[in-house]
């Protein structure tokens, strides 16, 4: 009996994912489908089904001014589920079945590295929108989010310099993004002056909820009476006990303030942000932006989400400047093709949200302005400091004995993502 | 780069302006009637109270400090409300004005109530207003200028806190305030505390004996701007020296037994929680031989029934917490019970097919928490009475919500054990455990025994998701989390041993966190599972295996 029933349940199960797969099928022939690849259920659900919302929006917008070249946009949404192989599988799929132009999508490293392969071969058109360890350049991926020296140097360079910090801590969640991003940050620390025993490195497992260890080492690291702060890569879930526990052991940001690389509006909005007052976020992008573009994007993503309290963060932006970057590039070459639209994209400029103008490098990384954040009560953040332009992303960081002499420069007669200035090669690798 | 040349130049006046505020108190405590009429540079005052609704953080320090020297009675409202984030300024005319939250609408007050132009507002918005924007620097400003100001206050508490604060960067010319204070003082804490900080100032003094008896104060502090004043003194005689370095020794061996006091709390606060979480499992996996992968999920609902209660008396969230725990003990267990019958009943004595089941079901249940709440996290306040630290000594701090815990989860096994032990559900539940048939002879209703046991495991899964609530996220991949230490705890402790359960979560927690320090986050906890699973080779039933005829089978 029962196991009838769980079969039944198993068969409308799979019925409603295969129809959910393939809403546009029924759609008439000549659209351009547009693939969003973010996970929808599984651990990363908590920061991509945002995501994929507001690339929803974004194509209803675009649908509403009348599409792009005579036809109308068509999402195509899958769930790779936080499961990085079924990423590639999903890229896959949506590439080869569904014949998307170009998809949106990925937020881990794991999961970019998962799909990079597959846009490789099938020559397809990546969107990735979260900010990263950098010392990646492939011609099938374009970079919207901030590479290291669009987020994690200047903010070193703010804490160094206007608040005359002394001794730091790295600390970070256990996976490659913080590890790279430490690496570069040690090195650049010490090439600035800052001795050995004045830098603590900290890495804790994904999700780690017990902090208070840690917590009190770092509140005696920080008790020499040298200014300290924490330069923080943990990554979601482990933020929100590691905050409570600095609140708990009586840490305020006047004391030893953090800076975070991977809290934003939407992190903070499931969380009691009292004793956080003060601690620092360092984006490309925050809601408290005060410009006319970035009020018409929060109405419309409050309007499109019908729910007035729905915050608007960093990689949210990053798909705004990608998305619009793709359709002024199309529109540039004529076509969809993603082989003439890679070159198309390289140069574009479009208006960020920040009263300003990013454009797509030949690196396939952007320019952005880098602000630093103070987290205020209400969740939102205090623009403390920004950079007087914008930065563009650099793909191989300067302070890395491997990556120093490398550079990226897809166009044509270079057409390489990692080019040895110093040997004269293109090592040829695909990423 | 202007930001930066300006840090320096508010770090240089500080020193002088806490000079001229040391004078004024002074002058204040003499003449304090004549002195307001005496002060002139209104305008300037004036100004500075316009200068708070810039833009420019450089600016407001400036103002700040002028604001401060003149100290008009408004100063220290007005620089309470501006670290409080409560200072607001009307858009229009931009004069100045308290904010309080009253019933979800916004009452705004003037600052200067001496105006009859300016009225209090209240309205269901902010609109109109701007709040005063400080940042850390001009935070951290504020209360030092609140500190030396604060050193009168009637509440022995805050001169504790004016101290502490003045000790985080010790001044020269603070000495004299606090030399006047002192005298005055009747609370032995805050006289050992400006005793402590009186030395700090006096080891820079050039006066040998002074320096001696400040080295002597200093070696029975364990505040860490002593221990900083001591390690960069620099002794002008060789007899100075050893003292000052024995009197380092002497707070570091104190540090070193408080250091290890802390980690033992560490370790135990750890283990609660693991053993909290695990209970419930000791009963579904423990008592009937369930393999429930879903238990994760009923701490999960526990945490959600928490964050629902909250929403529901948004006015009273010290209470919520204590209205959560009978709540998610009983949806909890409602959950199981439906879980037992609808699925658990039908697989008894089929493992495998159990724990894919229950898997199955942990998915549901986290997806079904998906669509209603969203996979954003949602936020359970902590309750005034359980933020905070037990402030046990300078280097010794208890945090309370850790304590509770602990208590928590000892109530919660000492509530089941009497369950288990004193009640005729406890018996029958034994009973059907050791010997199915012989107790269904007996006329023990075995299905239903079943269903509640089930239920109470649940439900005690429920009361650990209230906890876990107050420590971590509550999300739809909070049971995940804790699943694989659950079951490790119970494995270690023994199967069916509830003691073995309390012993073995506890003596994980400490090993974990004595293994933290040295070997890291990430190495301590492969340490411990390759621990286990070494403990496991030797004693395949645990620490405190079950003995007797029902061990048998």
């Amino acid at each position: 009996m029962i196991k009838t029933t769980l079969k039944k349940l198993a068969i409308a199960a799979a019925i409603t994912t295969a129809s959910l797969a393939s809403t546009g099928m029924a759609w008439a022939e000549d659209t351009i489908k547009v693939g969003v690849l973010h996970s929808l259920s599984g651990t990363m659900a908590i920061s991509e089904t945002t995501l994929k919302d507001t690339m929803l929006m974004l194509i209803e917008e675009q649908n509403k001014k009348g599409g792009l070249l005579g036809k109308k946009l068509e999402a195509v949404v899958v769930d790779p589920a936080s499961n990085w192989p079924l990423f590639a599988e999903k890229a896959r799929e949506l590439i080869s079945k569904n014949k998307t132009d170009v998809v949106f999508g990925c937020w881990t490293s794991v999961s970019r590295k998962s799909v990079l392969p597959v846009f490789e071969e099938l020559n397809s058109i990546l969107f990735y929108p979260v900010q990263y360890e950098g010392e990646e350049s492939s011609k099938n991926v374009f970079y919207t989010g901030a590479a290291p020296n669009q987020q994690a140097v200047p903010a070193v360079d703010y804490l160094m310099n206007d608040i005359g910090v002394k001794r730091w801590i790295l600390a970070g969640t256990d996976y490659v993004y913080p590890r790279t991003t430490n690496k570069i940050l040690k090195a650049y620390l010490i090439a600035k002056g800052v001795k050995e025993k004045d830098i603590m490195i900290n890495y804790t497992p994904f999700g780690h909820s017990d902090w208070q260890s840690i917590v009190s080492d770092i509140k005696k690291f920080g008790n020499t009476g040298k200014k300290t702060a924490v330069v923080s890569t943990i990554n979601g879930d482990a933020n929100i006990p590691f905050y409570k526990e600095l609140g708990n052991q009586g840490i305020s940001a006047e004391d030893i303030p953090v800076i975070a690389f991977s809290v934003g509006e939407e992190e903070l909005s499931g969380l009691d942000t009292k004793p956080l007052v003060g601690h620092l976020a360092a984006w490309n992008y925050f809601m408290s932006v005060e410009s006319d573009e970035n009020e018409e994007f929060i109405d419309a993503w409050k309007k499109f989400i019908k729910n007035k309290d729905r915050v608007t963060n960093d990689p949210m932006e990053a798909h705004y400047i990608g998305f619009n970057m793709w359709v002024k590039a199309v529109e540039k070459a004529g076509t969809t093709d993603p082989a003439v639209v890679q070159k198309a994209l390289i140069g574009v400029s479009v208006p960020n949200l920040s009263g300003g103008y990013s454009a797509m490098m030949p690196n396939h990384h952007i320019t952005k302005p880098v602000l630093i954040g103070e987290i205020q009560k209400d969740g939102q953040f205090d623009i403390v400091w920004e950079t007087s332009g914008l930065v563009a992303g650099d793909a191989w960081s300067d302070y890395l004995p491997g990556s120093k002499d490398l550079i990226s420069d897809w166009r044509s007669p270079l057409s390489c993502g990692n080019y040895n200035t110093k040997t004269k090669k293109c090592s040829g690798q695909n990423y | 780069m202007s930001v930066s040349a300006t840090t320096v130049t508010v770090k240089k006046t500080f020193s002088p302006l806490l000079f001229f505020f040391v004078s004024f108190f002074m002058l204040m405590s003499m003449t304090q009637q004549t002195i307001a009429s005496e002060m002139p540079a209104e305008s300037s005052l004036e100004d500075a109270w316009k200068t708070l609704s810039q833009k420019n953080y450089n600016k407001k320090a400036e103002a700040i400090e002028v604001i401060a020297q003149e100290n008009p009675p408004e100063a220290r409202p007005a620089m309470k409300a501006m670290l409080e984030g409560q200072l607001y300024y009307a858009k229009r005319g931009k004069a100045l004005y308290f904010l309080k939250e009253v019933n979800d609408n916004y009452e705004f007050t003037p600052l200067f109530d001496t105006d009859p132009a300016l009225k209090p507002v209240l309205q269901e918005n902010r609109r109109g207003f701007k709040k005063v924007k400080v940042n850390n620097r001009l935070r951290r400003m504020i209360r030092q200028l609140l500190a030396v100001m604060q050193l009168k206050h009637e509440d022995a508490d805050i001169r504790l806190a004016a101290v502490q604060e003045l000790l985080k960067n010790p001044e020269t010319e603070a000495a004299d305030l606090v030399k006047n204070a002192i005298g005055k003082e009747t609370d032995q804490r805050v006289i050992t505390s400006m005793q402590t900080l009186l030395a700090v100032i006096q080891l820079e003094s050039g006066d040998e004996t002074a320096q001696l008896a400040a080295i002597n104060t200093l070696a029975n502090s364990l505040n860490s701007s002593a221990m900083n004043a001591l390690a960069a003194y620099q002794a002008p005689t060789k007899a100075l020296e050893n003292k000052a370095q024995s009197a380092i020794n002497k707070i570091n061996d104190k540090r070193d037994l408080y250091a290890k006091a802390e980690t033992i709390f560490f370790g135990l606060s750890l283990g609660s929680v693991l053993a909290l979480s695990a209970i419930g499992l000791a009963i579904t996996f423990g008592v009937m031989g369930v393999i429930n992968m879903a238990h994760g999920e009923l701490m999960m609902i526990g945490a959600y029934t928490t964050y629902v209660v909250q929403l529901l008396m948004p006015d009273n969230i010290a209470m919520s917490i204590l209205v959560a725990i009978p709540a998610a003990f009983i949806v909890s267990g409602l959950v199981g019970i439906a879980i037992e019958r609808g699925v658990i009943r039908h697989l008894y004595g089929r493992p495998l097919e159990t724990l894919l089941a229950t898997f199955g079901v942990s998915l549901v249940l986290q997806q079904t928490v998906r669509s209603i709440f969203s996979p954003l996290n949602r936020s359970v306040e902590t309750p005034e009475w359980m933020s905070g630290a037990w402030q046990i000594n300078e280097v010794l701090a208890l945090t309370w919500n850790r304590l509770y815990i602990i208590f928590f989860c000892l109530a919660v096994f000492m509530a089941l054990i009497a369950v288990m032990k004193k009640t005729s559900l406890g018996l029958q539940v034994r009973a059907v455990s050791q010997n199915r048939t012989m107790a269904r002879a007996m006329g023990v209703r075995s299905k239903w025994v079943d269903a509640l046991t089930f239920g109470l495991g649940s439900g005690i899964a429920g009361l650990a998701g209230v906890a876990l609530s107050l420590l971590t996220n509550v999300g739809p991949n909070l049971g995940q989390a804790y699943i694989i230490d659950s079951f490790m705890v119970v494995v270690f402790g023994g199967v069916g041993n509830l003691w073995g359960t309390l012993v073995a979560g506890m003596t994980l927690g400490v090993i974990n966190k004595l293994l933290e320090p040295w070997a890291g986050a990430v190495l301590a906890k492969i340490l411990v599972l390759i621990f286990i699973i070494l403990f496991i080779q030797k004693r395949p039933k645990g620490l405190f295996p079950q003995r007797g005829r029902a061990a048998e089978d």
